[in-house]
């Protein structure tokens, strides 16, 4: 079943970016290319923050986003988890309630990825007391939680320590259900997390 | 140089301090609770403090909005509308007060609508007083949120937007994420619109008039007792001067750093 397709076109100032690909689920497509390439503008487009100026994105055999037809679905409507690159953690919540913010997250769901990720002993802790390692091993139980048919992970383990990245590595496995895109600059983590790779060229994502 | 600044910085502190310590030492700290027992004086207690409190209510409901608005749509001649909101600070409250007379007196610019399709009639009433006193205090407000939202800027927005794919509805996201990260602001806000609403004359007394149990507020009642009782006009001013108090000891982490 393809979870996520996506051809059309987006537009940010004079910029101009053109996507098409496609991802099932259960796989994981790594998207190469240089800074400034369109890379945050994708995963801006797929969970709604970005409408496309034309094409269309289907997402779980859904119409998301299709101009000519004025569809737009919002970003809480769109079933995706995002683990952005500065990972943006809700400072005034604890990692449990940081981790189970989605309404979609159930408590034993929390539990298990608080289990999985070496978490449990920060439960009751604000993010400004995790470092970098537990801060994104967090921004990744808290899109997982939120069970996503499509999982954004932008650099998810750029200059992280070895346990972090195997933790998170681990989790990112077992997800036998999720489309994945993983947007990385680490070829090595492409090699390791990814079944096919896309590359960015001139503003351009072919697959 | 630094010795004519110290000199001249001592006796401002000192120009500062001399009315408060005039009112403290005319205090007639005995016989205080006088006054306090005179029912004009507790009609006047209760006017200001269900004139100040409705205000207060009034500007969270309608600052609020007012406050995101300014900080997140971008609309053509938000600076005036900036201005428009600050006039108020800067306006002598009376001409604030003819203005809201003209406005929404009953032969008024909106007031003979209200008055021949509603039967309301504002001036001169306690909800009049409410008004004059929603009118100078919600630019205090409205530019404490409007600030708090303008420095947590692009990193809050961000906040926003990761909760909105977390599958959040806009309320939800304004409820557990905007909210929280401005309250303290708001709280500081808050304070300050009730100390101007608390303290309001020249557009009260104008607009909502001095009916002794319904418009008359305290500082209404303390410059009529001065005439005639300057002992409850000094204890009517302790009232004032300790909420003034209590307000500043509120938001002393916000205005003097302990660092």
């Amino acid at each position: 079943m393809t979870a996520l397709t996506l051809a059309g076109e987006t537009r940010i100032g004079n910029l101009s970016f053109a996507f098409d690909l496609s991802v099932k689920a259960g796989e994981t497509l790594a998207i190469l290319g240089p800074n400034g390439a369109g890379k945050t503008s994708l995963l801006r487009v797929i969970s709604g923050l970005l409408p496309l100026a034309e094409g269309t994105l289907n997402l779980n055999n859904q119409v998301a986003d299709q101009p000519a037809s004025k569809t737009f679905l919002p970003p809480h409507l769109r079933s995706v988890g995002w683990v952005p690159q500065d990972r943006l953690l809700f400072p005034h919540l604890t990692v449990a309630e940081n981790i189970g913010f989605s309404p979609r997250a159930t408590d034993a769901l929390v539990a298990q990825l608080l289990e999985a990720l070496n978490l449990t002993s920060l439960t009751a802790s604000k993010p400004a007391a995790c470092s970098g390692g537990q801060a994104q091993r967090v921004a990744v139980a808290r899109a997982l939680a939120a069970q996503p048919a499509i999982l954004l992970l932008d650099e998810p383990s750029t200059a992280l320590d070895t346990e972090s990245q195997e933790l998170i590595h681990g989790v990112l496995a077992s997800q036998s259900q999720v489309a994945t895109l993983l947007v990385t600059h680490d070829l090595s983590e492409a090699g390791r997390l990814a079944d096919r790779t896309a590359t960015f060229s001139a503003g351009v994502l072919k697959q | 140089m630094k010795r004519f600044m110290a000199t001249v910085a001592g006796l401002t502190v000192a120009l500062l301090a001399l009315p408060l310590l005039g009112l403290l030492q005319r205090m007639p700290w005995s016989s205080l609770g006088n006054p306090l027992t005179n029912p004009a004086t507790l009609d006047a207690l209760r006017v200001s403090l269900i004139v100040s409190l409705l205000a207060t209510v009034m500007v969270f409901l309608l600052g609020t909005p007012l406050a995101w608005a300014l900080a997140r749509v971008s609309v053509p001649g938000r600076r005036f509308i900036r201005a428009l909101i600050m006039l108020p600070m800067v306006l002598p409250p009376v001409v604030g007060g003819t203005a809201l007379l003209f406005a929404l007196g009953r032969q008024g610019l909106v007031g003979q609508w209200l008055n021949q399709w509603f039967g309301i009639t504002l001036p001169f009433t306690l909800a009049g007083a409410v008004v004059a006193a929603v009118f100078v205090s919600l630019p205090f407000y409205v530019i404490a949120v409007e600030g708090a939202l303008q420095s947590a800027g692009q990193h809050l927005e961000d906040l926003e937007d990761l909760a909105g794919t977390l599958g959040a509805t806009p309320w939800n996201v304004l409820r557990r994420i905007t909210y929280p990260q401005v309250l303290p602001a708001m709280g500081a806000g808050l304070a300050l619109a009730w100390a101007r609403a608390l303290g309001e004359f020249g557009a009260t007394i104008t607009f909502a008039g001095n009916l002794p149990g319904r418009t008359q507020t305290l500082p209404l009642a303390t410059f009529l007792a001065l005439e005639t009782n300057p002992e409850e006009a000094l204890a009517l001013s302790l009232i004032l001067l300790v909420a003034s108090l209590g307000v500043l000891v509120g938001l002393r982490d916000r205005w003097m750093p302990t660092s």
